[in-house]
Parts: C-alpha cells; sequence; structure tokens
C-alpha cells in the first residue's frame, strides 16, 4: 500500500485523518447532545527482533489504527473507539460515545479547527529506514559480547524494537494538534550458571529517537555490563531482612520517587481522597533539598512527548521544591474542574483507552554531596546500584520497589553482591528520610507505567541518595 | 480520508466464527510450497461503565478486530500483527509477515502444529447473555456497586472505582498444516475500591469478580470483601522482622503458585532459566501438593477447547504429591525435547505462541476452615501481596514480595499488620509447605483456590 511506504519512510506525513472529516465527527457528537467532544487519532507501527540461544528467534511487526471518540457532559465521560475509519463509522462511534452524555447539556457550539500544530520531529534516522540486516547484526554483536564475558554465562536474551505512534487529536474548544513518536529500545539479558543456581542480569536503554540510539550506545558493552551482572550475582548472599539504610546509585533509583510519591501527585486519584498527599499543597512533605520534577519536554528522555494524549503542550512541572508540595499532575478533565490549565499529563495507552493523569519523565534534582561521600559516611547499609520495578498503594503510601542489583556497605566501603527482592516503604515517611543527596543526578532505564490497566513509556531519574531507613525484604538476619 | 489510506473495505463485528474462518484459511491458502502458514483473527466488543457519587462517571465502548500471521519457511519464523481486518490490512499483514521470516535465522525443530488426533473437550464455552444485556442494567449494576460499597460500613468515605466491564469476541485459528479452530465467548466482570477512614488514615480495598455470565457474579461476596480488606486494614502497624509461618489466602497462593507454574513450561527449561529443569519424577514440593493445569474445567475462564495452535486442550499434571510431572509444551518445545504437546500455546491473535498454563488447579488439602489458624497457633495470614513483577526472579528462585493482612496469636486472628515484606525462594517455599485448607475458595474468574500454610518464612519490616 503506498501510504504504508509514505508513512515509514517520511519524517512528515500528512494529516492522519482530514479535518473536514474530524469537524463533522465532532458536530455529530455534539448533535447527538454532547457539551464538549474530542477526536483522537492514533496510527501505530511497531517491529521487534528477538536474538535467543544463539539465533534470531523472531522477527515481528505490528500496525494499529483507529479513533477514539469522547464526549463530556458536566461529570458524565461517554467513549467511544473503531478502527473503522470510514464517514458512518466514525460517525456511529461519535453518536455512541455521546448517547450517554444525551439530556444532560444545553446547546453548544464548536469552535472551528485551525491546526493541526505539528509537533517538531526530534528524530534523525527513522528506525524503519534502517534494513534489517543491520537490526540482525547488532543483535549478534551484543550476544558474542555477553558470552565472551565469563564461562558461567549460559544464556543471552538481546530483544531490538521500535515503535512510531503518530496521533492527532482535535476538540470542540478548537484544540488540534499532532505529533509524530517513534522511540527505539534495546535490551539484553543474560543467565549465569553457578553452583548455587541460576543468576540473571540485565541492561536497557531506550529513547525518544530512532536508529541514532546507536550512536551513543554500544550495545557490546551493555552486553558486557549486563552478563557481568548476572556473574557478579552468582557470588550473592542474601539480603538482610528490616529496617537498614538505604544507598541508592544515580538514575535507577528514580522509580522509588515514581511510587514513594508520584502515583500520589496525580490529580485524579488526589481528588477522590485516594492520595496520602491530597490537601497538602504548601506543605513540607520530603525532606530539605528535596526537589521532584515531572518534565515531558526532557529532549529524548523515554517519556518525552511534544504534546499530552489530549492535545496540551507538555511542560516542566515543579511537584516538589526543597521539600514543599507545590502542584499536583493534571489531566484536561481535572484542570477543567478546578478552573486551572492543564500541565501536559493527560495521557492513554491507544485508542482503545480513555486519557487519565499520567508522569512522563520524573526525578529529584541534583544535590551538593560527592556520591562517594555519601557510601564512605554509611557504616552499614545496602547499596542498590539496579533497581526493577515498584508499585504503590496511593492510599496509605506504602511502595514496594525491586532491587535487581544490590551490595552490602560495610564500614563506608561497598563489599558483598546481595540476593534479589523488594524494598519497602512508605512515601511520605520515606521522603522526610532522605538525609544525603548527591550531585551527580541522571536519568534511569526505560520504563512502562502501569494504571488501571494502561501502560504508558515513562522516564525517571535521581542523583545518589540515601534513604536513613527503608525495610529490605531479604531473608538475613 | 487522508489520501484514501484507511480506506474502510468491510465493517466490524459482522463476522461469525464461520466467516472468520474462511478468512483464515484464505490467507492460508496463499502459502507458497516452501511456506507453512497459521493465520489467527479476531473480532470483539467491550463495555465498561464506572460509576462515582451515584451517576455514570465514564461509560466507554468499542469493537475490535485483529489478525496475527505466522509463517515458517525453512525452518525461519516470521510474525505479523494488524487491528484491522480490512482486504488491505490482511494483505500488508501477510506480505509483513513475509518479510520478516526473510530475516529469521534456521532452527530444524521449527515447525507449525501438526494435528495429533487429539479431540477437544467440547466444552460449550458461548453462552451469548452478555449481549443481550442492556446498557442500562450495567450502569444500574455499577451505580448499585458503588452505593451498596458505601453503606457497608460507616467508616467507608468513598468509592475511587466502581466498575462493570463485558466483553464478546470471536476467533478462528487456521494453518496450512490443516488446523482448523473457531472460538466465540464472552465475560463480564466488576470491580470496586473502596476507602476506609480513621482520624487520618486511609485505607484503600479492592476485591472484583469474573465470569462468563451476569448471574455467576458473586456481587455480595465482592462487596464484603473490599470492604473487609478497607476497614480491616485501619490501624495497621508496621511488624517485627522475624522468621515465622504464614497462612497465604487463596488469591495470594493462586499468585505464589502462578510464578511457580511459569518455569514449569518447556519454553524456560529449554532456554535454561527453569530452576526446576531436570528435575521431573523427584519431589520439589511438600506431599501435599497437587498441581495441574486443567483447561477442561468449564467453570473457569480459563477454560478452553483448543490451544494457541488450535491443537486440544487437555488436563496436565504438572506436581503430584510433591513430585514433578513434567513441563508443558507447546508444538515447539516438543519437537525439540523430542516430545508430544501438551496442547499448552498461549497467545493473543497480536503475538506468537508461547508456552503457559490456561487454568491452574490445585486440590485442596485437609486443614478445616475453622482449624486453619488454630494449625499455626502463631504467624501472619497474608492476605494482599505487591511486587510481584519487582522482587521475584523465577529463574534463580529468589522470592521477596511486599505484604500485608493480620498476625496470628494463639491460634486466633490479632492484629492488623503492613508495610512489611514476606521473602524465601520458590523452591524453598515449595517443600516449606507445612498445610492446605480443605476449602478451595471461588476466585475471580473462577479458579477455585484453597489456603496454603508455609514454614519458614522472613517477614521483614521494622
Amino acid at each position: 500500500m503506498a501510504q504504508d511506504t509514505a508513512i515509514s519512510g517520511s519524517s512528515s506525513p500528512g494529516p492522519l485523518v482530514d479535518l473536514d472529516v474530524v469537524e463533522a465527527t465532532l458536530r455529530a457528537a455534539l448533535d447527538a447532545g454532547g457539551e464538549w467532544a474530542e477526536f483522537f487519532a492514533e496510527d501505530r507501527e511497531s517491529a521487534g527482533a528477538v536474538f535467543d540461544e544463539g539465533r534470531v528467534e523472531e522477527m515481528n511487526s505490528g500496525r494499529d489504527r483507529g479513533v477514539g471518540i469522547r464526549v463530556t457532559t458536566r461529570n458524565v465521560t461517554g467513549y467511544a473507539h473503531t478502527a473503522d475509519l470510514s464517514a458512518q463509522g466514525l460517525t456511529d462511534a461519535a453518536r455512541t460515545a455521546a448517547a450517554v452524555a444525551a439530556g444532560r447539556g444545553g446547546i453548544v457550539k464548536m469552535t472551528p479547527l485551525a491546526g493541526p500544530g505539528t509537533a517538531s520531529a526530534r528524530v534523525a534516522v527513522l528506525p524503519a529506514s534502517i534494513g534489517a540486516e543491520r537490526k540482525v547484526a547488532l543483535l549478534r554483536t551484543a550476544d558474542d559480547a555477553a558470552r565472551s564475558v565469563d564461562s558461567a554465562i549460559t544464556q543471552v536474551t538481546v530483544r531490538y524494537s521500535e515503535g512510531r505512534r503518530r496521533i492527532l487529536v482535535a476538540n470542540t474548544d478548537g484544540v488540534c494538534a499532532a505529533d509524530d513518536q517513534v522511540r527505539t529500545l534495546f535490551s539484553v539479558g543474560c543467565v549465569a550458571s553457578g553452583d548455587g543456581g541460576l543468576q540473571t542480569g540485565r541492561e536497557t536503554v531506550g529513547y525518544t529517537v530512532g536508529w541514532e540510539l546507536f550512536d551513543s550506545h554500544d550495545p557490546a558493552e551493555l552486553a558486557r555490563r549486563a552478563a557481568r551482572r548476572a556473574v557478579t550475582k552468582l557470588a550473592a548472599r542474601p539480603a538482610p531482612s528490616g529496617e537498614v539504610p538505604v544507598v541508592i546509585a544515580r538514575g535507577g533509583g528514580g522509580v522509588l520517587f515514581h511510587e514513594a510519591c508520584g502515583h500520589g501527585l496525580e490529580a485524579d486519584l488526589v481528588r477522590k481522597g485516594a492520595s496520602v498527599f491530597a490537601g497538602r499543597v504548601g506543605e513540607q512533605v520530603a525532606a530539605p533539598g528535596v526537589t521532584l520534577v515531572d518534565d515531558g519536554t526532557m529532549g529524548h528522555e523515554w517519556g518525552a512527548l511534544a504534546i499530552d494524549d489530549e492535545g496540551h503542550r507538555t511542560q516542566r512541572n515543579v511537584l516538589i521544591s526543597d521539600g514543599v508540595l507545590t502542584d499536583y499532575m493534571w489531566d484536561w478533565l481535572r484542570s477543567r474542574d478546578e478552573g486551572r490549565s492543564p500541565s501536559g499529563n493527560g495521557r492513554r495507552q491507544s485508542y482503545t483507552h480513555l486519557p487519565m493523569v499520567r508522569m512522563t519523565n520524573t526525578f529529584v534534582t541534583n544535590g551538593e554531596i560527592d556520591p562517594d561521600d555519601i557510601i564512605a559516611d554509611t557504616p552499614w547499609g545496602v547499596y542498590v546500584a539496579q533497581l526493577g520495578g515498584g508499585q504503590v498503594n496511593t492510599a496509605t503510601g506504602d511502595f514496594v520497589f525491586g532491587m535487581t542489583e544490590a551490595y552490602l556497605i560495610e564500614d563506608g566501603v561497598i563489599t558483598e553482591p546481595l540476593r534479589e527482592g523488594n524494598l519497602i516503604g512508605n512515601g511520605p515517611a520515606v521522603l522526610a528520610e532522605i538525609d544525603a543527596i548527591g550531585n551527580d543526578f541522571a536519568m534511569g532505564s526505560p520504563g512502562t507505567c502501569g494504571k488501571d490497566g494502561q501502560g504508558v513509556p515513562v522516564g525517571d531519574g535521581q542523583p545518589t541518595l540515601r534513604v536513613r531507613a527503608l525495610t529490605v525484604g531479604g531473608t538475613a538476619a | 480520508m487522508s489520501g484514501g489510506g484507511w480506506s474502510r473495505v468491510s465493517g466490524h463485528g459482522g463476522y461469525d466464527t464461520d466467516e472468520l474462518a474462511r478468512l483464515a484459511q484464505g490467507v492460508c491458502e496463499r502459502a507458497t510450497p516452501h511456506e507453512e502458514i497459521e493465520v489467527c483473527v479476531s473480532t470483539g466488543r467491550s463495555t465498561t461503565v464506572r460509576a462515582y457519587l451515584g451517576e455514570v462517571e465514564s461509560l466507554k465502548s468499542g469493537v475490535s478486530a485483529a489478525i496475527g500471521v505466522r509463517i515458517v519457511a525453512g525452518g525461519r519464523q516470521g510474525f505479523a500483527s494488524a487491528g484491522s481486518l480490512d482486504h488491505d490490512v490482511v494483505a500488508d499483514t501477510l506480505e509483513a509477515a513475509r518479510r520478516n521470516v526473510s530475516f529469521g535465522e534456521p532452527d530444524p525443530h521449527q515447525a507449525l502444529a501438526q494435528p495429533d488426533g487429539a479431540l477437544p473437550p467440547g466444552l460449550d464455552l458461548s453462552d451469548a447473555s452478555v449481549l443481550s444485556i442492556p446498557e442500562s442494567d450495567k450502569i444500574a449494576t455499577a451505580i448499585d456497586l458503588e452505593r451498596r460499597c458505601l453503606a457497608a460500613d460507616p467508616r467507608i468515605s468513598g468509592v475511587r472505582v466502581a466498575a462493570w466491564s463485558d466483553a464478546w469476541s470471536q476467533a478462528a485459528l487456521a494453518s496450512s498444516a490443516g488446523i482448523c479452530a473457531q472460538s466465540e465467548g464472552g465475560s463480564c466482570s466488576v470491580g470496586v475500591q473502596p476507602l476506609a477512614v480513621s482520624g487520618d488514615e486511609t485505607q484503600i480495598g479492592y476485591a472484583g469478580d469474573a465470569a462468563r455470565r451476569i448471574d455467576e457474579l458473586d456481587i455480595e461476596r465482592v462487596i464484603s470483601e473490599a470492604a473487609e480488606m478497607a476497614t480491616g486494614q485501619l490501624g495497621a502497624t508496621k511488624p517485627r522482622s522475624e522468621r515465622l509461618t504464614v497462612v497465604l489466602e487463596p488469591s495470594v497462593a493462586a499468585a505464589f503458585l502462578r510464578v511457580v507454574s511459569s518455569v514449569l513450561t518447556a519454553d524456560s527449561v529449554l532456554k535454561g532459566r527453569s530452576p526446576f529443569a531436570d528435575r521431573v519424577g523427584e519431589r520439589i514440593a511438600d506431599e501435599r501438593l497437587n498441581l495441574a493445569d486443567d483447561p477442561t474445567d468449564p467453570r473457569t475462564l480459563g477454560a478452553t477447547n483448543h490451544d494457541g495452535e488450535g491443537l486440544a486442550a487437555r488436563r496436565n499434571e504438572l506436581i503430584n504429591a510433591g513430585v514433578l510431572q513434567g513441563f508443558l509444551h507447546n508444538a515447539y518445545t516438543a519437537r525439540r525435547s523430542a516430545a508430544v504437546s501438551t496442547g499448552s500455546a498461549v497467545r493473543s491473535t497480536r503475538s506468537m505462541p508461547g508456552v503457559g498454563l490456561h487454568a491452574m488447579k490445585v486440590r485442596p488439602g485437609d486443614i478445616a476452615a475453622e482449624d486453619l489458624l488454630a494449625s499455626v497457633c502463631d504467624g501472619v495470614l497474608v492476605r494482599g501481596i505487591n511486587g510481584l513483577h519487582s522482587g521475584v526472579n523465577p529463574t534463580s528462585g529468589d522470592f521477596s514480595v511486599g505484604a500485608w493482612g493480620h498476625r496470628i496469636a494463639g491460634g486466633e486472628l490479632a492484629e492488623p499488620f503492613r508495610e512489611a515484606t514476606i521473602a524465601s525462594t520458590l523452591q524453598r517455599m515449595l517443600l516449606d509447605i507445612c498445610g492446605i485448607g480443605a476449602e478451595a475458595k471461588r476466585l475471580a474468574g473462577g479458579m477455585a483456590m484453597p489456603p496454603l500454610v508455609i514454614a519458614d518464612v522472613a517477614l521483614s519490616g521494622v
């Protein structure tokens, strides 16, 4: 199909759907009884390769395109999605979405659409323009590099994936915007086998960039790091059990803040009283020196977007400034109710989902301490070099996050590797217990944040920092 | 439409399973002499209603269609999928799969599933009653769920989510090897998250249910469980760290055994990622444990007539009296292991078939419900866990999860605890099982699961 070639080969394709079709659909939604209506179109292409057991195991690709129509009247939202993009299919979806709102609103007019304003392309080389041979060669390079690290490496899985997501959002307020999001990801997972059983090591890089990802990231080096991690863990001893001072290495620990307070600062949870941070703007909620930012505009980071999935520009939002809670994150619905501007945090997994408040790139800014001094100043504790995912109960603030590479700190020195496990803490308590913040800020690995069944790409980051006491879920006394 | 790129050739939702099967077979017929083609096509529709403050907060509905094409040629494999069954998309997907094959690398064991003569269990899973539930009933159910949850206890201050969902899907799978399977079926579910408040403290509860028919949903249980979970946690404190005996409530026991099951697949064994490789015929668990995969029990949503490659679904014993019976196979792992497929290919239309369980089944033990706590005397009752994705490594066996519940003191339920973890290894926990409840509880989706008692687990808190 000629259009497919145009989409995958060009950096500036035409609009996803003609604007007159968009306008007609929005009018149909209002005619059917809505006060406000939104048109969200998405065209997503993905491709990936899996290299396992020393050979290309799988090459895959996927394509999705569809439209979601949202209609609101006061606090009632109707939503319908369809992959049938004929004028009739779209009108049917608009009427379906409007049905639940019908009879609740008055007569409203729509503001004509001016756009779409298209976000600037941030991608140098579209991954789809690169031949599969070169992708396969990268996978093989990584596999070779991982296996050459140590004979204990018994299994290597290398994954490459690329995704391009073009969206068009328009609503009856006259908002009309488009974005073209390209993400590229590369990961290596290794299994090492020793006397004590099996251990794993993983490394992942992913950015909102194209094939230029590999200009700045060497797949072989990534693979060696993953392999060394697995081999190191063969000698790991059980992690401690109980409250321990914890030093978290720069980068990966951002997930702590994502869970400890990020979700609790989402306005939809705050509004329903399901956040421990509700009603606390202006209060000291973290130790002095802690500044937390959510920034969707952040360069090529994994959670970067030009616009959110409601058509609003992303921005840099300071959530906690020097320990004081300054603001929550907002989507359009919640910000409208509060009579304030949205913060660019309305996101959705796909056109089949309703948008809600989501993080983008969430991070703690630099402190002033040399990270080596933080470790040297810790007589006994746990050093977490790499974190896995996490999960939070926003109502209580209790959160867990996993450590996939950790060491004991003894007399101010990093010593033995520890086995994997979760750490558990309470968000507000942990924020107050941060007693050292390093000056070595870095962003961490790409993540997928799940909320109410929807996953979206997010980034996080932080400098090396120490929490005075966190419960480590190990098995050693 | 811009440039006609998104042309509509056929509408969605207008297919029956015979038409889907013909569509899939039509694509398979385009196989060249050197190709094997497997095509999965599906259509679906779904509705979700959320209630808030006695009104509809949102009503979402949609129709969907999908195709997944897998091609094997010369031992190479390629896969492509798309979210539409329009003629041009189907043709593009076939071509994309062919391109992907050309970059795969040969594996002599790679081939599509061959018909094996096994008869499917002949389950009737196509109850269409969800299709005739009026929208007004769905809305009423969600609003009623919120109202009754609020009324369940004076300490319930609000309900974050009260939701109804239903879905209907039809699918067909065909291959050039002669496989042809069809299925259709529906489901409905409810879920609720109440907030309980006492002084400055807020706790959240959650419960849900899912079934094929609305009259199989136990909404009364959902409300009482969710309310009890939220209020029961009020006043919970962080426990001291110690090693003790834990009672895993059925939902927690199921989550634990699902992790174990994930490394009882031939896929994880062949790839050196299972701590139980080479242990077939050996005792890997306490002799009280009997674990099977049983997709032939129509009471569960996991029940199915065919696996993800169109072979007959069947019951497979995994652990009998603590002894590992074998691993689950799909066609590829079976060929590579010189075994036969156990009908355990699992997939969605949009993904390649992997290996996994359809419907886990655990045989109840001999501890009567009223004797369960007394049998432990002192320990903890774990009612919920979190962080299964972050602190558990099924390959090494490390198991460490956030946990909450109640202490057990003198054989009685005592104060609630939170902000704690429980940790051990999968290998040890299976051997440390020291009791299984006689009463299996029906979980959301119909799985029946007894509580498990496990000795010598590390509880980490203060």
